[in-house]
C-alpha cells in the first residue's frame, strides 16, 4: 500500500469527523461530538473491516470473493438461531447471565463455522471445479438471501419463538478506557475489538510468516509456488476458509453484537462495501481497515447529522464514501494492483 | 566405476495423442555438463519435468546416485538434490530476491516469524561463493533477465541442489550474458554440481557441453561428445535428415527506398519511452535486420510501423508518402506485410478455420466479398491454393488454426501475408519456437521475396538468423539504433557488444 494513498484515506476520515464537529459545534461541546463520532465510526466500521479482511485472505491467495455479503448474511442468521435455541435449551424462557454467556459463545462459534463452511464451498467450486469465481460468489450470495429469507419466515412467523439472549458485552480496556473524556472511544464491544486485533494479526501473518509468504506467492504466481513444492490447492482452500470464517464473525456482529434480532437482508450491501474497502486499501490489512473507517465515518456522520438537523439530506452524506472509492480506484492517489493471479483458477499441467 | 548423479531408464510418457517420451535412457555423470538437444516438441522439457516431479512417467525408472527413487512432486525432487531453472522463470515479480529464494523452505525465528536476515546472509554467502552477484534485497521485477536467471540458480543452490537442470537458459540472453552463464556453469561443475543443459542451439552445445544427448520425437537418437561431432551432424541427428544450415543467397541488389523512419519515438503501456529517436531506411531488394535483446523496443517499433501503436514523435515514410500514425488498413493496402511477434495473439484468430485466417487482411475485397456478403466459395478456393503453394500440413482447410503445429501456423501467416502484392515485408521473430525444417522454409521464402524486389525488415533476437538473412544490420538497444553495419563486415562479438549497449569509441570513421 502506497503511503500517499494511506495518508489520503486517513485524512478523509479526519475530514469527515471534523465536518461533524463543525456542524454540530453550535449545539454540543466539540469534544463530545468528536468522541461520539470516533466511537460510532469504530463501531459501524466493524463488519466492513472484517469483511475486507476476509477479502484480503481470499484474494491474496488468488480467489476472488464477492460472496462476503452472502457469507455474512448466512452467518448472521445461523449464529442468531443457534444463540436463541441454546438459550432456550439452557434456561427455557428465562434469560440468565449464564445462559446469555453460553448462548452468545455458541452463536458466535456457529456464525464462524457457517462462514468457514461457505468459504469451503466457494473454494470447492472455484479451486477444485474451476467455476468462474464471480459466478461462484454470486451463487452463494443468492443462496444466502433465499435460504435465510425462507427459514426466517418458517421459524419466526409461526408460533413460539425463543427469546434472544442479548448482545455481546462491552469490554472495559484497562488504562485506555479510564482516560477522561476520550476513554469512551475505547468502550467497544467484543467483535469490534477483535476486528482491530485481527487487522494487526493479519498484517503479521501475511508479511512476516512463511504462511503469508506462501499465500501471497500462490496469489501472484501459482506455478512458481508449485515448482518449489507448495501445494497451491491446499493454500487456496485454507485461505478461502479462513476468509469465510472472518466473514462469519462479521455476520455475528449484526445479530449478536449490534442488535439481538435478525431481519431479512439485514447485511444491506455491507459485504460489497467491504470489497470496495479492500480494493481501496490496496489488498493490505491496514489499508483495508483505514478504508473501512472512511465508510464507517461517513455512516457515523449520517447518524449524527440527523440529530443536528442540517438541511442536506443524509443520503448525500451516505454517498460520500462511494464517490471517494471511485476517485481512489482511478489511481489518482497512489496506484495499487491486485495480486497477479487473482481470480484465475490454477491448473496443473500434465499429470 | 563411479555412479551417475542421475540416471533415467526407459522413461515413457504419453499425452493424449502424443508419445512425448519413448523409452528414454539418459545418464548424467557427476560434475559434467550434459546437453539435451532436440527440436521443439522433441520431448526435452517433458523429460525434465518428469525428473523434477511436475509430471509423472507412465513407465520407467529414475535413479539418483545409483538408487531408484520415486519423485511424486517437486518436493521429492528438491529433497533428492535436483534443482530446475525453467525456461519461463518461476519468480514472483513483486517479491524480493530473498523472498523468492526462501519460498517453500523458509527459516523462522520464534517458531513463526520469517527470518529474512539469516536468509539474506546465506544468499549473499552463496552468491559470493559461486561468483553469482545477486542482491537479496532487490525486487525481482527491477532486475534484468540475466540477473533473474542467476536468482533462479541461487534458488536451486539454496536448496542444496547438486543436479541442476537448465531449460533453454540462453534464449533470453545476449551472447555476452550467455558467456557469463557458461562461466558460472563451469564454476558450478568445478564444485561438484552436475548440469543438464537443455537447448536447441548447436553452437552453444559444442562450446559448453561435455556430452550431448539428442532427442527426436520423444526418442534418444544418440549420445556423443563435442569432439566427435559438428554442427551439421548434430542438426541431422535433431531433424532426421540433412539440413541446410546456411541460407543460399546472392548479394543484395538494393533499389529505391521503400521505408524511411526518422526520429521515431514510441511509448509503451506504462507511458515509458521505449523507442527513442530511431532512424533507419529499408530499400527494395534488401533485408535490414534489427538485432537486439528482447525488450529493447522492438515490439513497439514494429507496432508503430504497422499502425498498431501510436508514435509520439518522428516520421514514418512509406513509398514517399507519410504514414505516421495511420491506421493499419491503409498501411496494409500500400503493400506492407506483417508477420507478428506473437502469432497467437496478433497473427491468427485461433478458433477460426485456416480458410478464414487466410483472408484476414483481404476479406472485404473482391473476390472474397461481394458488397456486404462474403463469398465462401472464393475463400475456400483461395485456402486450397495457399495450402498447396505454401505446403501447410493439414487434413483440411476448415479445421481451426489452433489445432496446427507452430510451424504450420506460421506457414498460414506467411501464406496470407506473402500472397498479396507487397512492397515491404515486416517480420518480427518469424522463426521463434519453430523446428529447424520450418525455419529453413521460412528463410528461403524471405530471400525469395527479397530477390523479387521486396524490402524486408527483419526483427530477431536470434543472432544467427540476423547474420544469415540480413544484408545490413541495425542494432537496437534501449530503443535507440546504436549502429548500422553491413552484414558482411559484422562479427558476432561486435554485435554482441552492441546488443549489450557497448559502443566502441569512434576512432576510425
Amino acid at each position: 500500500m502506497s503511503l500517499p494513498r494511506f495518508a489520503f484515506i486517513l485524512l478523509t476520515v479526519g475530514a469527515i469527523i471534523a465536518t461533524a464537529v463543525v456542524i454540530g459545534g453550535a449545539q454540543l461541546p466539540a469534544a463530545l461530538i468528536l468522541v461520539s463520532m470516533i466511537r460510532t465510526t469504530l463501531q459501524v466500521a466493524t463488519p466492513l473491516t472484517l469483511g475486507a479482511l476476509s477479502g484480503v485472505y481470499c484474494e491474496r491467495a488468488g480467489v476472488v470473493n464477492i460472496a462476503i455479503e452472502g457469507m455474512m448474511l448466512l452467518s448472521a442468521f445461523f449464529g442468531f438461531v443457534a444463540s436463541i435455541y441454546t438459550n432456550q435449551a439452557i434456561a427455557g424462557t428465562e434469560i440468565t447471565p449464564t445462559s446469555t454467556a453460553l448462548s452468545l459463545i455458541v452463536g458466535v462459534t456457529v456464525a464462524i463455522l457457517i462462514g468457514g463452511l461457505s468459504g469451503a464451498f466457494h473454494a470447492a467450486l472455484s479451486v477444485t471445479f474451476r467455476v468462474n469465481q464471480i459466478i461462484s460468489g454470486t451463487v452463494i450470495n443468492i443462496l444466502a438471501i433465499g435460504l435465510t429469507g425462507y427459514l426466517n419466515r418458517q421459524l419466526f412467523f409461526q408460533g413460539q419463538v425463543p427469546h434472544a439472549p442479548g448482545v455481546l458485552p462491552t469490554i472495559h480496556i484497562p488504562v485506555l478506557a479510564d482516560l477522561p473524556v476520550f476513554g469512551k472511544i475505547f468502550e467497544q464491544q467484543l467483535i469490534a475489538i477483535t476486528a482491530i486485533v485481527l487487522v494487526v494479526l493479519t498484517h503479521f501473518v501475511l508479511f512476516h510468516t512463511p504462511w503469508g509468504l506462501r499465500t501471497r506467492a500462490v496469489g501472484e504466481h501459482p506455478r512458481a509456488a508449485d515448482t518449489v513444492g507448495i501445494n497451491v490447492f491446499k493454500m487456496r482452500y485454507a485461505n478461502t476458509i479462513i476468509g469465510g470464517m472472518i466473514a462469519g464473525l462479521a455476520g455475528a456482529y449484526f445479530t449478536l453484537e449490534s442488535v439481538p434480532s435478525f431481519e431479512p437482508l439485514m447485511t444491506n450491501g455491507r459485504g460489497f462495501i467491504s470489497l470496495a474497502a479492500m480494493i481501496f486499501g490496496g489488498w493490505t490489512p491496514f489499508g483495508a481497515w483505514a478504508a473501512s473507517l472512511v465508510f464507517g465515518a461517513a455512516q457515523a456522520l449520517q447518524i449524527n447529522a440527523q440529530g443536528f438537523g442540517i438541511p442536506v439530506p443524509s443520503q448525500f452524506v451516505g454517498m460520500l464514501p462511494y464517490i471517494l472509492t471511485m476517485i481512489a480506484l482511478t489511481g489518482i492517489v497512489g496506484k495499487t494492483s491486485a495480486p497477479a493471479a487473482d481470480g484465475i483458477a490454477y491448473e496443473k499441467t500434465g499429470g | 566405476m563411479e555412479t551417475n548423479a542421475l540416471e533415467l531408464k526407459a522413461i515413457t510418457k504419453r499425452f493424449p495423442g502424443v508419445l512425448a517420451n519413448d523409452r528414454v535412457d539418459f545418464q548424467l555423470r557427476k560434475g559434467e555438463i550434459h546437453a539435451l538437444l532436440g527440436e521443439n516438441g522433441a520431448g526435452k522439457t517433458t523429460l525434465m519435468n518428469i525428473v523434477y516431479g511436475l509430471y509423472h512417467q507412465d513407465a520407467g525408472e529414475i535413479l539418483v546416485n545409483g538408487a531408484p527413487v520415486a519423485i511424486r512432486d517437486p518436493n521429492d525432487a528438491i529433497r533428492r538434490g535436483i534443482g530446475m531453472v525453467h525456461q519461463h522463470f518461476m519468480l514472483i515479480p513483486v517479491f524480493t530476491v530473498a523472498e523468492n529464494i526462501i519460498l517453500g523452505t523458509e527459516t523462522v525465528r520464534h517458531g513463526v516469524v520469517l527470518d529474512r536476515q539469516t536468509a539474506s546472509a546465506r544468499i549473499r554467502a552463496l552468491s559470493h561463493q559461486y561468483g553469482l552477484d545477486v542482491n537479496p534485497d532487490l525486487l525481482v521485477h527491477d532486475l534484468p533477465v540475466g540477473v533473474q536467471q542467476r536468482v533462479e540458480i541461487v534458488k536451486a543452490l539454496y536448496r542444496q541442489a547438486d543436479v541442476l537442470i537448465l531449460d533453454e537458459p540462453t534464449a533470453v540472453l545476449t551472447p555476452q550474458e550467455a558467456g557469463d552463464l557458461f562461466r558460472i556453469m563451469r564454476e558450478l561443475t568445478g564444485r561438484g554440481v552436475s548440469i543438464i543443459f537443455i537447448t536447441h542451439k548447436l553452437k552453444e552445445v559444442l562450446e559448453i557441453a561435455d556430452r550431448i544427448t539428442t532427442l527426436r520425437a520423444g526418442r534418444v537418437v544418440g549420445t556423443v561428445t563435442p569432439a566427435e561431432t559438428d554442427e551439421h551432424k548434430l542438426a541431422a541427428m535433431m531433424v532426421g535428415r540433412e539440413v541446410i544450415l546456411t541460407v543460399e543467397k546472392q548479394p543484395a541488389q538494393p533499389a529505391a527506398e521503400v521505408l524511411r523512419v526518422e526520429h521515431l519515438r514510441v511509448l509503451d503501456e506504462r507511458k515509458v519511452p521505449v523507442v527513442n529517436d530511431a532512424s533507419f531506411t529499408v530499400r527494395a531488394g534488401e533485408v535490414l535486420g534489427i538485432a537486439g535483446v528482447q525488450g529493447n523496443g522492438q515490439t513497439e517499433l514494429v507496432e508503430a510501423l504497422t499502425g498498431l501503436r501510436a508514435a509520439t514523435g518522428g516520421k514514418i515514410t512509406l513509398l514517399d508518402q507519410a504514414v505516421t500514425n495511420q491506421p493499419p488498413r491503409p498501411i496494409i493496402e500500400r503493400g506492407v506485410a506483417h508477420v507478428p511477434e506473437d502469432r497467437h495473439k496478433h497473427g491468427l484468430v485461433l478458433p477460426f478455420p485456416i480458410s478464414d485466417n487466410l483472408v484476414l487482411c483481404t476479406y472485404y475485397q473482391t473476390p472474397f466479398a461481394r458488397g456486404w456478403q462474403m463469398d465462401y466459395a472464393a475463400i475456400d478456393a483461395n485456402a486450397r491454393e495457399r495450402i498447396r503453394d505454401f505446403d501447410v500440413r493439414t487434413p483440411s482447410p476448415f479445421i481451426p488454426v489452433e489445432s496446427l503445429s507452430g510451424g504450420n501456423q506460421q506457414k498460414v501467416i506467411v501464406a496470407r501475408e506473402f500472397s498479396r502484392p507487397i512492397k515491404l515485408l515486416i517480420l518480427n521473430q518469424p522463426t521463434r519456437g519453430l523446428d529447424v525444417g520450418s525455419i529453413e522454409y521460412i528463410h528461403r521464402r524471405v530471400i525469395e521475396w527479397r530477390d523479387r524486389g521486396c524490402a524486408v525488415l527483419l526483427v530477431s533476437a536470434e543472432l544467427d538468423e540476423i547474420l544469415s538473412l540480413a544484408d545490413r544490420i541495425a542494432v537496437i538497444y534501449k530503443g535507440r539504433i546504436l549502429e548500422t553495419l553491413n552484414a558482411v563486415d559484422a562479427t558476432r562479438e561486435q554485435l554482441g557488444l552492441l546488443m549489450a549497449g557497448v559502443t566502441q569509441t569512434p576512432a576510425a570513421q
